[in-house]
C-alpha cells in the first residue's frame, strides 16, 4: 500500500531535524566524553575517566546536591499552588475567576530571564519595595540573593514563573470531569472540601504526574535563573552552583569540550534515573504516555 | 451566597497580588526616571511621568542596539515557532493516522526525547554547528528550534482525538490525495492544536536564553534576552554609567514582555482547551 509510504512522508521532515538536532547531538556528546584533550598529548581515548571524574568532581556534585534539594522543595510547592488555584477556579464562576485565570497565568509569556530579573530588582536593597517597606517598619529586610538565602529568593522566582501554567494544565483536566460524579458523591453526604480532596484530585493524577516529571526535568537543568542573576547576587552564584552552570563554564571559559560533555551527560543520566523511577513507582496508577 | 465562596475569592485576590506585584512594578519603574528610582520612595507608586523619554533612550542608547535584538527575537520567534509547527504537525498526524512498518518503535524514540533533558544538548551542538561555520549565525538559533518532540506528542492525541476515520476515508472515496486530505479536511479540525503548538514554540523560542547565549558572540545578532542579560552585566560592572543603563534595562522588560501578553490574551479561546490535550489521556 501507499498509505504507508505517505505516513513516512508526514513524519520525514520532523525526522531529519530529529536525527540532526537530538540524535546526532546526543550521540556525539556519548563521543566526546570518552576522549580526553590535553595541550602536550593532543586527543586522546580516555575510557570512562571522565565520568568518574565527573561523579568524584566536588563541584559537579554540590550543584547536582543543590539541584536535587531545590527540586524536593519547588516541585511539591508549584504543583500545591497550581492545585489549590486550579480547584479554587474550578468550583468559583464570574469575572473575578476569569480575571484570576489570566493574571496567575501570565508569568509563563514571561521570559524566564526576565522574571528572575524582576524579582532580582525587587529584592534589590537600592530600589526595591521590601527593603523599602522593612525601612519602614524599622527593621533591615534579608537580601533574598545572599549566600544564605538565595534559595529562597530562587525558589520564589520559579514559583512564580510556572505555577500559572500547572494551574490552567490542571483546570483543563478537571473541567473535563464528568459533574455527575460530583452528583453521586454529593448524594453520598459529602461536602465540597470531600469531593475536591476524594474525587477531583485523583481524577486529575494523570495531569499532576505529567507536570511533576516536566519540571523534574526542567529544574534538574536549572540555569536561566541562576545565570542572570550572577551579577546582581554578590557573588552568590559560583561557577559550580548548578550542573548546568558548571558544564557552561567548563565549555565556554575553559573550553574543556570533552570534559563539559561528560559533565551534561552525567546530569542527562541523572535525569533520565529519577525520572525512570518515578514513573516506575507510580505504574499502579495508569501509566502516562499509553 | 455561600460563606466558602467568600474566602475562595479573597484567596483569588490574594493570588492575584502575588502573581502581578512584579509586573505591576516594571510597569511603575518604566515611568520614572533614574533620580526617582533611586530615590528610596514608594517603589510601588508613580513618581512623576517620564516612559516616553525612557522609550526614546532606549531606543536610542549605542546606536539603537535594543531595537535590532527586538527584530532578532521576532525573526526567531517566528522563523523557529513557524518551522516547528509546521514540521511537528505533519508529523503528529501521521504517526496518529497512519500505520507504517516501524512508527511505534519511532514514536517511542520521540517519548523517549520528551525526558532528553534539552540543554545537555546544546554543547555538543555547539561543536557540531562550529565544524559546519554556522556558530554564531541566525541559523545556530533557528534550526535547533525547529525540534520539539513534546510538540509532536501533542499533535499526534490531538490528531487521533479530533479527526474521525471515516472522514478520511470520505475525502479519499471523493478521490483527494493524501495531502489534499490532510489540509482540507483534517487541519480545520485540529486548528485549536495548531495554534496552541504554535503559541508554545513561539514562547519558547522568544524565551530562549542558553541557545542563543552559547551559539551567538556578536551582540548584533542578540535576541532580547541575552541582550538584556549583556546589560545587567555592564550596569553591575560599570557604577558610572550604571544608574541611567538600569532605566533602560527595565523599560527594556516592558517592552521585551507585552508582544506575548498581547498574543495569549488574544488567542485565549484557543490555547486554554488545546494546552490541555497533552494531559488528558
Amino acid at each position: 500500500m501507499t498509505a504507508r509510504r505517505t505516513g513516512w512522508l508526514f513524519v520525514l521532515p520532523f525526522l531529519l531535524v530529529f536525527v540532526a538536532f537530538l540524535l546526532a547531538p546526543l550521540l556525539y556528546a556519548g563521543y566526546l566524553s570518552l576522549y580526553t584533550k590535553g595541550l602536550a598529548t593532543g586527543t586522546t581515548f580516555a575510557g570512562f575517566d571522565n565520568y568518574t571524574r565527573a561523579f568524584g568532581d566536588p563541584s559537579f556534585r554540590k550543584g547536582l546536591r543543590f539541584v536535587l534539594k531545590f527540586s524536593v522543595v519547588v516541585i511539591p510547592l508549584q504543583i500545591l499552588v497550581a492545585l489549590i488555584a486550579a480547584l479554587v477556579l474550578d468550583e468559583v464562576t464570574g469575572r473575578l475567576a476569569r480575571f484570576s485565570r489570566l493574571v496567575i497565568f501570565l508569568p509563563y509569556a514571561v521570559p524566564a530571564v526576565l522574571g528572575a530579573l524582576m524579582w532580582g530588582f525587587l529584592y534589590s536593597p537600592s530600589f526595591g519595595p521590601i527593603e523599602q517597606v522593612a525601612a519602614a517598619f524599622d527593621v533591615r529586610a534579608p537580601f533574598l540573593l545572599s549566600q544564605g538565602n538565595i534559595f529562597y529568593g530562587l525558589l520564589n522566582v520559579v514559583t512564580w514563573q510556572w505555577s500559572g501554567y500547572y494551574m490552567i494544565i490542571i483546570y483543563a483536566a478537571l473541567r473535563s470531569i464528568d459533574t455527575s460524579l460530583y452528583e453521586a458523591a454529593r448524594i453520598d453526604g459529602a461536602n465540597a472540601r470531600q469531593i475536591a480532596l476524594r474525587v477531583k484530585v485523583p481524577m486529575v493524577s494523570s495531569a499532576l504526574a505529567l507536570i511533576l516529571i516536566f519540571s523534574l526535568i526542567g529544574t534538574l537543568q536549572f540555569f536561566t535563573e541562576p545565570q542572570i542573576l550572577t551579577p546582581i547576587a554578590n557573588g552568590s552564584v559560583t561557577p559550580d552552583f548548578t550542573p548546568n552552570i558548571y558544564a557552561y563554564f567548563l565549555a565556554f571559559r575553559y573550553a574543556q569540550f570533552n570534559y563539559a560533555s561528560a559533565i551534561s551527560f552525567s546530569l542527562g543520566f541523572v535525569v533520565f534515573l529519577v525520572v525512570a523511577i518515578f514513573m516506575y513507582a507510580t505504574r499502579k496508577r495508569g501509566g502516562l504516555f499509553t | 451566597m455561600r460563606p466558602r465562596h467568600v474566602g475562595a475569592k479573597l484567596l483569588l485576590l490574594a493570588l492575584c497580588a502575588y502573581f502581578l506585584v512584579p509586573v505591576w512594578w516594571l510597569l511603575v519603574a518604566s515611568t520614572k526616571n533614574a533620580e526617582a528610582l533611586f530615590s528610596g520612595s514608594g517603589a510601588l507608586w508613580f513618581d512623576g511621568f517620564h516612559l516616553v523619554a525612557n522609550l526614546r533612550d532606549l531606543f536610542t542608547f549605542n546606536n539603537g542596539e535594543f531595537g535590532r535584538w527586538l527584530g532578532n527575537s521576532v525573526l526567531y520567534a517566528l522563523a523557529g515557532g513557524v518551522g516547528c509547527t509546521v514540521i511537528s504537525v505533519p508529523a503528529g498526524y501521521g504517526f496518529a493516522k497512519y500505520s507504517f512498518r516501524g512508527r511505534n518503535l519511532v514514536f517511542a524514540l520521540v517519548l523517549g526525547a520528551v525526558m532528553v533533558p534539552l540543554t545537555a544538548l546544546v554543547i555538543p551542538t555547539f561543536v557540531l554547528m562550529s565544524n559546519v561555520g554556522l556558530v554564531d549565525t541566525v541559523w545556530a538559533v533557528i534550526l535547533p528550534s525547529l525540534l520539539s518532540p513534546f510538540a509532536v506528542y501533542l499533535m499526534r492525541v490531538y490528531a487521533a482525538g479530533s479527526v474521525p476515520d471515516e472522514l478520511l476515508d470520505a475525502a479519499r472515496l471523493d478521490g483527494a490525495g493524501e495531502l489534499r486530505t490532510f489540509v482540507r479536511v483534517a487541519l480545520p479540525l485540529m486548528r485549536p492544536g495548531v495554534i496552541t503548538v504554535l503559541l508554545l514554540s513561539i514562547v519558547t523560542t522568544w524565551n530562549n536564553f542558553f541557545l542563543p547565549l552559547t551559539m551567538l558572540s556578536s551582540s548584533k545578532l542578540f535576541p532580547l534576552p541575552v541582550g538584556i542579560g549583556l546589560w545587567t552585566q555592564l550596569a553591575s560592572s560599570n557604577n558610572a554609567g550604571g544608574q541611567s543603563l538600569w532605566n533602560l534595562i527595565i523599560v527594556g522588560s516592558l517592552v521585551s514582555i507585552v508582544p506575548l501578553i498581547v498574543a495569549f490574551l488574544t488567542l485565549q479561546k484557543y490555547w486554554q482547551g488545546g494546552l490541555s490535550v497533552g494531559s488528558l489521556k
